[in-house]
């Protein structure tokens, strides 16, 4: 029976089956740690009406789309860069090492110390943390292109731009979409703690509140508009870009 | 116009990784006139890729010298290559638009691909296509740019007999409605003899010059089959040492 139900229904019923597992679970431990559902949807109603949850939420969304953007146009650049010129890269690599591998945490603290508590400030400690990944995966792209295509480029005498457009920046792609995913995901946890350190708005810095009030129904509303945001965004925008992106494939 | 002068002193590939350093061509001189049709005929791996890619100013890593027409002016290459390098993201007929500039007549890319039959495929992506007809799509792209020199790389391998039939016609029909330079490399002797003013044999690595054969069929009567099969055993008969090359 179960393997009858179409992709779509399994997913609807995993998802109510992790409902009545936290209502169980909060049923039988009635303990205001963990909150019922119905509870959390309730603090998350008022706080949406309130128009707390929608501006702080406003405010960290905004912070990740400049973060996000500055990191993946510097990233991309980088990556590209290096994965054209091996003495560059040669020369570089070991930066990169150093830091892909620097805790989130201690350059946040480091820029926060260094350059004040300024809004400035708090972007550039999460480009600063991404950069390195977005460097990593689009040199990897940069250096599996495809050299009888760019070959095939240059004899046709194929401008810069028309080689980018045409040759180059479809066979990144792909590459771009994986650091755009996993670079999200990656912002949006480091920009909490940066907010939570140093900021007095945005999703982190309610969160330290709340933290602070044993609120765990606010942290799991909050949670929840969190997670709601992200699939929004995968829904509305990665996917239709992949799907524009591999219409050509077979 | 645009002769081309070949002088290759020497081409060598660096050794890499485990590959050891290795002469691709050694004192290589070879002039072709203005529209002038030579195939070039040699074993596998003996560097006529590496000829033409010279040719077309892809690998400038060599001693010596090539001089395609005239100085000042650069000449226009249609490169066929050994795969057929479209852009699978690109549709067919978006592969074929990208090699021309701006001012040049789009009208050519439907009168080529009604040649060679491809007309209804024009909005395809390259990965839907048999290689066949990938091959005849890069053929068309060396064309349409209307080239002063072709080149081509084995361009018929993987197409059926009465295809490559077809398209060797094509390719004689558009040669002498508008005379440009062919190189044209290929191990089909009977190929060779049935296209070319002019046959070059080379040498397996590193590459030299054995013969240069001029040959005196006239093009009315290369459809005779005979005369080119003829052609061919008194080719061989005549010049043992090339029989060792095919």
């Amino acid at each position: 029976m179960f393997l009858k139900l179409s992709s779509q229904k399994l997913a609807f019923l995993s998802l109510i089956i992790f409902l009545l597992v936290w209502q169980g679970l909060a049923f039988y431990l009635n303990s205001p740690t963990l909150p019922l559902p119905l509870t959390v949807l309730n603090v998350l109603i008022e706080q949406i009406i309130s128009g707390e949850l929608p501006y702080h939420l406003g405010i960290t969304l905004l912070r990740l789309i400049v973060s996000f953007t500055l990191a993946m146009l510097l990233g991309c650049a980088i990556g590209i860069v290096l994965g054209r010129n091996q003495k560059l890269d040669a020369f570089f690599d070991n930066w990169l090492v150093i830091f892909l591998n620097i805790p989130a945490l201690v350059t946040i603290i480091l820029c926060y110390v260094w350059f004040g508590l300024a809004e400035s400030t708090a972007i550039l400690a999460v480009v600063i943390n991404k950069i390195p990944n977005v460097v990593v995966t689009i040199r990897e792209g940069t250096r599996a292109l495809d050299q009888d295509l760019l070959e095939m480029a240059r004899c046709y005498h194929f401008n810069k731009r028309k080689t980018f457009i045409n040759v180059i920046w479809p066979q990144l792609h792909p590459f771009v979409m994986a650091a755009t995913r996993s670079g999200l995901a990656l912002i949006w946890k480091i920009i909490l703690v940066v907010e939570l350190l140093g900021r007095s708005d945005g999703m982190g810095y309610q969160l330290h509140i709340f933290f602070q009030l044993f609120d765990v129904a606010s942290i799991l509303a909050y949670t929840l508009a969190f997670v709601a945001i992200i699939q929004l965004i995968e829904i509305l925008i990665l996917k239709p870009l992949d799907r524009k992106a591999r219409r050509w494939r077979r | 116009m645009t002769d081309i002068f070949i002088d290759i002193k020497n081409k060598t590939y660096q050794a890499k990784g485990s590959a050891q350093a290795h002469v691709a061509i050694k004192d290589l001189k070879l002039s072709l006139h203005s529209h002038e049709f030579v195939c070039l005929v040699g074993p596998s791996g003996c560097g006529k890729t590496t000829l033409l890619n010279s040719i077309a100013a892809l690998d400038n890593d060599f001693e010596g010298e090539i001089s395609v027409g005239q100085q000042h002016v650069s000449p226009k290459i249609g490169y066929v290559f050994q795969n057929p390098r479209l852009l699978p993201w690109r549709t067919v007929r978006e592969n074929i638009e990208l090699v021309l500039n701006e001012e040049d007549d789009r009208q050519i890319i439907d009168t080529l691909l009604e040649a060679m039959q491809l007309k209804d495929r024009a909005h395809v992506y390259p990965q839907q296509l048999s290689l066949g007809m990938s091959r005849r799509i890069s053929i068309i792209r060396a064309f349409a740019i209307n080239p002063d020199v072709l080149l081509m790389d084995e361009p018929f391998v993987s197409l059926d007999a009465p295809n490559a039939r077809q398209v060797r016609q094509l390719l004689l029909a558009l040669w002498q409605q508008r005379p440009h330079t062919i190189l044209f490399v290929t191990h089909d002797l009977r190929e060779a003899i049935t296209l070319a003013d002019k046959l070059v044999f080379l040498s397996s690595a590193p590459m030299k010059i054995v013969s240069e054969i001029k040959i005196p069929i006239a093009r009315e009567a290369r459809d005779n089959e005979k005369l080119i099969e003829d052609f061919r055993q008194q080719l061989i008969s005549d010049y043992p040492e090339i029989n060792a090359l095919l």
